[in-house]
């Protein structure tokens, strides 16, 4: 299978007064062609950052250092200048669904009309064939042409979502970065959400990196899930590794998956993990989870431990794994 | 704690909460009738003393606006609330925040609720000022130190000194919880409580509330979306759709037996961690979305999205809630074809 996306060593540092927020430190993973990658952990672990990097527009103060490598299809993209990448990368190679983005369509604006923006913003076309396609992609995540001429607080959280969506591939990109497209949502919206998007990746052949907290969700969406903390990945795997009978490898994965309460399953007591995420400006040494760990060992707080690849497809940075 | 089940600490009959949006000149000349917003459209329901009661539903369910009526934060239209064997519907100031003192919230949005420039000591020390608490400075540092204690935040004098900036989601979650504590409550309203709390330590805040339940002998009505948490955490729940409760019985029944098709449409749309599913696209028993409360459906609410409508659903009067045996009540006229 041919790769859509390799990077190699990405660290992405948010350089503040107080020192530097090292938010990625040395995330390397690849993604095949039509696969759906899903990145997981608690808040601050760095899978937004992940899909900002891909787009390559960190947020200030953020940077990407020196020795980072994105290939996108094959080609640098670390290598572009600004420009470049607004022309040919940007929205027309990869694309994003940001997070809460249906909050974010302008008030004032009709729903055509910030669409076409976009469009014009890439694309040469005159108003009509411009429209014509608007109408075309609304219809293709289910919604009637007439959506056009409505105004955003017109429309259910449902509908924003989807014209979010419609936004993002519009310029037929190959990777969309979906970053919590259904958190705000309720359940019923959020699997036809997901169903749809399911659809479209078919339809347009596309790769999905898909973000998420809710591992649950996860399990339903993603061939290959990597699981981060603290700006670097913990595990890699498969659907079938993670959340299989042999289930996670890593420590913190283990407890992560013990601690989503499960509908069709009650237990007792859930587990959860004692502590909070650390500083990321001053991390712990060695491994970054070696505090809140429950199998910790002394060379855990010293060294940090390789994502080494134990079977095929399965990568664990843990000192426990390494035999 | 075992719960007795005719000794109920709160009840609530047939609320409704009807809110009359304001309308400009020109749209009151043009339209005769006013369009009324039905939040809460009717519910009845009993909490037992030392029982943990969830409320479910989506957004536009009305679930947090029942909250609120339960608080006293906004008034009903028409309906009765008893709290502890004494009707609180109406009451005047006086009575409100006695009662109050009784029933506390804890609030979703732990970032949100808390004064950023209070220290966690002055968070606290504020319900004992308004409700006018006896005592000196030190009586209430004792309380303040006392309600830390039940929330496990150790040892108390370390979290006193700080600012809310400097603590954890689930910190501050432990900081509400306390506050309303301090106050030595009967019952406790919780929106929410762990929406917005990292998953990693969401569990945790659940656990401690349980304790603090357990402990205290407290009664909660916990309101929330999230039917996994609500099964982890609640002994009995009802299921809220556009106003009005479609099915409520003790939360194992209910989640492995549900009898209303919206409960089932919602339990199928959970998403489970399980392998399998990536290529699936899963059959949704209902579309659409919760249609406006301004213009509800006749006959039976759900009707319009309901896989199993019959005219008789729409035409007949809205259906009753209705025991099936143990407890556990639907509000479905054709559950037994189902």
């Amino acid at each position: 299978m041919d790769k859509i996306l390799e990077v190699k060593n990405l660290r992405l540092y948010y350089h503040t007064n107080k020192g530097a927020v090292k938010a990625l430190d040395d995330v390397s993973f690849d993604l095949y062609k039509g696969e759906t990658l899903g990145l997981v952990g608690e808040s601050g672990c760095g899978k937004t950052t992940t899909g900002v990097a891909l787009l390559r527009m960190p947020s200030p103060p953020g940077r990407i250092e020196e020795g980072s490598q994105i290939f996108l299809d094959g080609r640098d993209i670390m290598g572009l200048s600004e420009k470049q990448i607004r022309k040919d990368v940007r929205w027309e190679e990869v694309s994003m669904v940001f997070q809460g983005a249906m909050n974010c369509l302008t008030p004032v604006y009709t729903i055509g009309k910030q669409m076409l923006e976009t469009l014009q913003e890439h694309r040469e076309m005159e108003k009509k064939q411009a429209e014509k396609l608007i109408k075309e992609y609304l219809g293709l995540v289910g919604l009637p042409p007439e959506v056009m001429n409505r105004y955003p607080h017109e429309l259910s959280g449902g509908m924003k979502q989807r014209i979010v969506i419609a936004t993002a591939l519009f310029l037929k990109p190959k990777l969309v970065v979906l970053d919590e497209p259904t958190t705000a949502l309720d359940v019923i919206v959020q699997a036809q959400i997901i169903n749809l998007l399911k659809k479209l990746k078919k339809t347009f052949d596309l790769s999905f990196i898909f973000i998420t907290h809710d591992l649950s969700l996860e399990a339903e969406v993603s061939d290959r899930v990597c699981v981060m903390y603290a700006g670097k990945i913990a595990e890699l795997g498969t659907n079938q590794q993670i959340y299989g009978k042999q289930g996670p490898m890593h420590p913190y994965t283990e407890k992560l998956l013990l601690a989503t309460p499960l509908l069709k399953k009650k237990v007792e007591t859930l587990s959860f993990i004692p502590g909070a995420p650390p500083d990321l400006i001053d991390p712990p040494s060695g491994c970054r989870f070696h505090p809140r760990c429950h199998k910790v060992m002394d060379k855990c707080k010293e060294e940090i431990p390789p994502l080494l690849e134990l079977e095929p497809g399965h990568m664990v940075a843990c000192w426990r794994c390494v035999k | 704690m075992s719960i007795n089940e005719n000794d109920v600490i709160l009840q609530v009959q047939d609320l409704k909460k009807h809110f009359m949006p304001h309308q400009g000149l020109l749209q009151s000349l043009g339209t005769k009738t006013k369009k009324v917003i039905k939040a809460v459209d009717g519910i009845s329901f009993g909490i037992r003393r030392g029982e943990i009661f969830g409320l479910i539903g989506e957004s536009g369910s009305g679930k947090t606006t029942t909250g609120k009526l339960v608080m006293k934060l906004i008034e009903p239209t028409s309906g009765k609330i008893v709290f502890n064997g004494e009707d609180v519907t109406i009451t005047d100031r006086g009575r409100t925040k006695a009662y109050r003192r009784q029933v506390q919230m804890i609030f979703q949005d732990p970032y949100a609720s808390m004064n950023p420039r209070f220290k966690i000591r002055d968070v606290l020390g504020e319900p004992l000022i308004i409700h006018k608490i006896e005592g000196d400075r030190l009586r209430h540092e004792e309380m303040i130190i006392k309600s830390l204690t039940e929330v496990k935040l150790n040892p108390p004098s370390d979290f006193m000194g700080r600012y809310p900036h400097m603590l954890s989601g689930g910190q501050r979650q432990r900081v509400a919880t306390a506050r309303t504590l301090i106050l030595n409550p009967m019952m406790l309203v919780a929106d929410e409580p762990v929406s917005m709390i990292d998953l990693s330590t969401r569990a945790e805040i659940l656990h401690m509330m349980k304790d603090v339940q357990r402990d205290l002998g407290l009664t909660y009505l916990y309101i929330t979306h999230d039917l996994s948490t609500a099964r982890y955490f609640t002994d009995r729940i009802a299921v809220m759709y556009l106003g009005r409760i479609v099915e409520m019985g003790r939360a194992d029944d209910v989640i492995d037996n549900p009898i209303h098709p919206y409960t089932r449409a919602l339990i199928d749309a959970v998403p489970e961690p399980e392998t399998g599913m990536v290529d699936i696209i899963k059959e949704l028993p209902i579309s659409g979305e919760i249609p406006s409360p301004a213009n509800i459906p006749p006959g039976c609410r759900f009707h319009t999205r309901c896989p199993y409508a019959k005219p008789v659903c729409s035409e007949q009067t809205e259906p009753e809630l209705s025991d099936v045996g143990n407890g556990h009540f639907h509000a479905c006229r054709r559950w037994k074809e189902l």
